[in-house]
């Protein structure tokens, strides 16, 4: 019985996952190492990654903070009453539950050309749908519950005897956070962090929708795998393939690294 | 700079923009929607959603997406179990590959199923010679959504049996239980909750998927156009309020999901 499961747990790794990886890392290079890095080199392969890690920083950065501010809130903050944090908390998991291409429409109904905010936006000259905000806008969405669902379950864990202790001993609100606070969440928010990156890198569907999928302009290295695929382009999408699978296996060890740091605290 | 930041007014703008991202960020595009959707009134709400196309794709997503959610709270059971109870040579390597669906970007798992059982590769000539098609068919999305809730049920299910006391498996022995019968009364009671809520966290992900469908279904009408690849369909040929109807009814069926994910996760905590 042991050895027939383990046998069948291999054979599910191995069919589902490790074979598919292979075969990219092959597929990329089926023309040698020349015909990868001509998928790689052509000018809108390199636009689209350079999109990409815009993207990913801006989101990184603004979930990151409101991320944690938003923990901070729902577990600590005496100014909202428990039905109103639960409400919020609530609230918090829904990106989860939304399609990403429906996270997409959302943005194009509220921002869009038609609507009224977005008629105000490119009546100043500012784009937001099909243009670099409202990507960013849509990442943010589709990601901003990691953080805080990292951060939250540490800080109910921690209690606030600690944080209580340093505000009787004369320490103020920013001095408490660094020094009580910050040491014990660091850990969830770095593992936060990794899957916020690894998140937005992939987002592909809400991307899409808001994009235009413009190329040169707003295009992805997501966006442009699939419309390589469209275009029956396989061998190309391959090297931008192979560049986003490199960065999402090392996220995934950066992912174990923490979770370990994570425990030990 | 601290007698700065101490000032009262500072404490409020902070709490203020968060709250206000959190709400224009979040609660507005919701409620966006679900505006949208009537806005044209409804009967053409109704409309929208009688459309054959447009429930066929609904019915189509929900009978697929099942499917594989169940292949994975089988598989993941399997597998959670495994990796919980037995100790073997690439045990932890194994247990790290977990999560490597969440991890890739859904665009490039698309990919990689029409690399490998596309009409041009050698498992999709060989399963078209024998007259079965996966690629561009039904198969494909089963797959697809497959890979991409993968991890799911594994991680729901894994604490679970950590947890589990072994001075209970150990009485049952004790009173000369079989193993077939411990483990279908008192393992597989203390599994279900992880196996439940993971599943269903599962379905409402195949629900949603969109990247690693689009690339390998064909998207014919009523055969393998999926609910949101419908609506970016809808979105693309510029009917908004049409793609806005179907958004609610997958909307609202996956915050009944989540739902019910929470009330089995209090009931679990409750024990």
């Amino acid at each position: 019985m042991r050895r027939l499961l383990i046998g069948l747990t291999f054979a599910v790794f191995i069919v589902l996952l490790i074979i598919p990886l292979g075969r990219i890392f092959i597929g990329a290079f089926e023309d040698g190492a020349g015909g990868f890095l001509k998928g790689l080199m052509r000018p809108e392969a390199l636009h689209a990654l350079m999109m990409t890690g815009l993207v990913v920083l801006v989101v990184t950065l603004l979930n990151t903070l409101f991320g944690i501010m938003m923990a901070l809130y729902l577990v600590r903050a005496g100014w909202l009453s428990e039905r109103i944090k639960g409400l919020l908390n609530s609230i918090v998991d829904l990106p989860y539950a939304v399609s990403p291409v429906i996270g997409g429409l959302m943005i194009v109904l509220m921002l869009g050309p038609n609507s009224i905010m977005g008629a105000f936006f490119e009546g100043i000259g500012f784009n937001v749908v099909y243009a670099f905000p409202g990507m960013v806008i849509a990442t943010l969405f589709v990601t901003f519950p990691l953080m805080v669902r990292e951060v939250m379950p540490v800080l109910q864990e921690l209690g606030s005897q600690q944080e209580e202790a340093a505000s009787t001993l004369g320490a103020y609100g920013w001095r408490t956070f660094w020094s009580v606070t910050w040491p014990s969440i660091r850990w969830a928010v770095v593992y936060g962090l990794v899957l916020t990156v690894a998140r937005s890198l992939g987002e592909f569907g809400a991307v899409l929708v808001v994009s235009g999928n413009i190329m040169n302009k707003t295009q992805t290295a997501t966006t442009l795998v699939y419309q390589d695929v469209e275009n029956f382009n396989v061998a190309a999408a391959n090297g931008v393939a192979l560049v986003l699978v490199t960065f999402s296996v090392g996220l995934l060890l950066m992912m174990e690294w923490a979770k370990k740091r994570k425990e030990v605290h | 700079m601290n007698t700065v930041l101490r000032h009262k007014g500072w404490t409020w703008g902070f709490r203020s923009t968060v709250l206000l991202y959190f709400i224009v960020l979040i609660v507005l595009p919701i409620i966006g929607v679900y505006v949208n959707s009537f806005s044209e009134g409804w009967s053409n709400f109704v409309q929208s959603i009688m459309d054959p196309i447009a429930w066929k794709a609904v019915l189509l997503t929900i009978r697929l997406a099942v499917i594989a959610t169940l292949i994975n709270v089988v598989l993941g059971t399997m597998i959670a179990w495994v990796l919980t109870r037995y100790r073997f040579v690439g045990r932890s390597f194994l247990n790290s590959l977990v999560d490597l669906p969440f991890a890739l970007p859904t665009a490039v798992g698309g990919l990689m199923i029409m690399l490998l059982l596309g009409p041009v590769s050698a498992i999709g000539k060989l399963a078209e010679s024998m007259g079965f098609e996966i690629v561009f068919h039904q198969p494909a999305i089963v797959i697809a959504m497959t890979f991409v809730t993968f991890p799911f049920v594994i991680r729901a299910v894994q604490p679970l049996l950590e947890e589990i006391d072994p001075s209970e498996e150990e009485a049952s022995y004790t009173m000369g239980a079989s193993k077939a019968r411990t483990f279908m009364q008192v393992i597989l009671p203390s599994m279900a909750p992880g196996m439940i809520s993971g599943g269903m966290l599962a379905f409402s992900r195949g629900l949603a998927e969109f990247g690693a469908v689009v690339l390998v279904a064909g998207n014919i009408p009523g055969r393998t156009l999926t609910a949101s690849v419908f609506i970016y369909g809808e979105i693309e040929s510029d009917n908004p309020t049409g793609a806005a109807a179907v958004s609610v009814l997958l909307l609202t069926l996956s915050f009944l999901i989540l739902w019910l994910i929470n009330l089995v996760q209090m009931r679990g905590r409750r024990r």
